[in-house]
């Protein structure tokens, strides 16, 4: 028989939902921009992924919920953390995943998993908005750029100027002066991405590095991207194909749902009574 | 009668100041700071010329602070904006021993002499929390005018706990505290008093002794007095002219250079 489950990460700036048949393939997925009533978001992009699954609400037999807003959301089965989370979406799509590198909207996360994707141990850093895409948002912004212009911005960049990275509101400053001086927008929005990478690499050495490295986060949507964490880590990098590199604890909190329902499907009805 | 000028080009705003043979301030300008540095400062120099109704000659010496005193093209020369604040509060309340100077992106803790020498400083170098921007984040967060934030804020009684360190986090934070139903003011007096109690420990850092003098664009808004005397638990003074506390010790500077220059001159003749 095909099951289906639901996989809702409400992160600080997207809430993402992922729908899996048979804990393996994803049948459907949604992006819809956090706001603060947090309950209402994660019913509306759980609704928009069941129909694009072309599915009825009734046929997602569980579903787990994570990311920083997990415990407003009322219609999951169950929580988990999105470091947990990340860790399983990741290790599904790369089974040999070892370090995990997650960008987000306002967290940096390095996390270090065992053989059964486990976290082992992981930093992170949610206190300063220097490590996180919140620093290339603003840094876009005092150019007169959105959000999703970075990516293009970026790849038209000949030679990055260096830019300092510690405080997205010093940074400003910074990004007047170097326009001022006549210096390409693109160019400048590419040091910001050096810096913050090098940030990364920081705590990634912190958490310790061991290949395979899988890199996650909505970051990374932005063209270059990976390849500007390649040079600076010096390997090879993992990284979900496409838009999915935003879906990751979605996708691991619909792969752990998928395990708790073969779970109770295993167990003789009624012992839970 | 002779005129100095100073002018204190901040990262927000640029401040000029003339000041006449007494010390005494005969004009003051104000303007934003913005992209072009250099046209800021000539602007803000221009503005308070005319505002004294005076001429440029009648300027003998200009001193340029802040952190784009080398914009300042027509300066004599420049001084830090650390010496021309302690300067420009000494000679405000002549008791002062400690100053906190708020600006638009630093808060900085000074200890002077009585003669108004700097003995120690400390200010915020890697990071804006705990300054005048996370005000602004607060003010477009919730689309306040700055202007009104600190009279909001005095209506407060249940003041939230803004557990953000981040400047950039400061304003969701502001608009989850909103989503929950708190009231305005007690977000902004929550705002206010985090603020304080970070520039209060940056005041500790280089020793409390009274009195304290609170300068800087910020030292207009009442609540952020009120909420810093509270965490320091003494008074402190502020001065109309708290914003124009870097441009008048930058102009005192420039007056002790045309009074130097002088000397001699007169023992000559």
């Amino acid at each position: 028989m095909t099951t289906y489950t639901a996989g809702i990460d409400v992160g600080s700036t997207y809430t993402k939902v992922v729908v899996l048949k048979d804990g393996d393939q994803i049948a459907g997925h949604i992006l819809l921009p956090t706001g603060f009533k947090l309950t209402q978001i994660a019913e509306q992009a759980l609704a928009a992924a069941v129909a694009q699954a072309g599915l009825d609400r009734d046929a997602i037999g569980y579903t787990v919920a994570t990311g920083f807003g997990r415990h407003q959301v009322g219609l999951s089965d169950a929580q988990v953390t999105d470091l947990t989370a990340a860790a399983r979406g990741a290790a599904h799509l790369f089974p040999g995943t070892r370090t995990i590198l997650d960008i987000g909207g306002q967290t940096m996360k390095a996390s270090r998993l065992d053989a059964g994707a486990k976290v082992k141990s992981f930093r992170l850093n949610d206190k300063c908005a220097a490590g996180t895409g919140a620093f290339l948002e603003k840094t876009a912004r005092y150019m007169g750029f959105a959000t999703e212009e970075i990516g293009a911005l970026v790849a038209t960049s000949k030679e990055p100027i260096p830019i300092s990275g510690v405080c997205a509101v010093f940074a400003e400053s910074e990004v007047i002066n170097h326009l001022s001086q006549g210096v390409a927008p693109a160019d400048i929005m590419h040091g910001a991405v050096v810096s913050l990478v090098g940030r990364s690499v920081q705590l990634l050495r912190r958490v310790g590095m061991e290949p395979e490295f899988t890199l996650v986060g909505g970051i990374l949507r932005f063209e270059r991207m990976a390849s500007i964490i390649r040079d600076q880590l010096k390997a090879t990098v993992n990284v979900p194909a496409g838009d999915l590199v935003q879906f990751m604890a979605a996708l691991g909190a619909a792969v752990l749902g998928h395990r708790r329902l073969e779970r109770l499907a295993a167990e003789p009805a009624g012992t839970d009574a | 009668m002779a005129f100095a000028a100073g002018v204190d080009v901040g990262s927000t705003q640029t401040k000029a100041v003339i000041v006449d043979e007494h010390g005494r301030i005969v004009a003051r300008a104000l303007t934003m700071t913005g992209a072009n540095v250099i046209r800021a400062a000539e602007h803000a120099f221009h503005e308070a010329l005319k505002s004294g109704d005076l001429r440029e000659e009648e300027v003998e010496y200009v001193v340029g602070t802040g952190y784009g005193r080398y914009k300042v093209t027509f300066g004599n020369t420049q001084v830090t904006e650390i010496s021309c604040h302690g300067r420009g509060a000494v000679h405000m309340f002549p008791h002062t021993r400690t100053v906190v100077d708020m600006g638009g992106q630093d808060t900085k803790a000074i200890r002077v002499a009585p003669t108004g020498e700097i003995l120690d400083f400390c200010m915020n170098d890697k990071c804006a929390a705990g300054t005048g921007r996370f005000l602004g984040a607060a003010s477009s967060a919730l689309d306040i005018p700055l202007d009104e934030l600190g009279p909001t804020a005095l209506g407060g009684e249940r003041p939230v706990k803004i557990s953000t360190t981040c400047t950039v986090f400061a304003e969701s934070e502001v608009l989850s505290w909103l989503g929950k139903g708190k009231k305005i003011d007690d977000i902004l007096l929550g705002v206010h008093q985090s603020i304080a109690g970070r520039s209060a420990g940056l005041l500790r850092r280089v020793g409390i002794e009274p009195e304290v003098t609170f300068t800087g664009g910020v030292a207009r808004n009442v609540a952020m007095i009120k909420t810093l005397q509270e965490s320091l638990g003494v008074p402190v003074n502020v001065s109309e002219e708290s914003h124009y506390m870097g441009a008048l010790g930058a102009a005192l500077f420039a007056l002790d250079h045309i009074l130097t220059a002088r000397t001699p001159a007169r023992q000559d003749a």
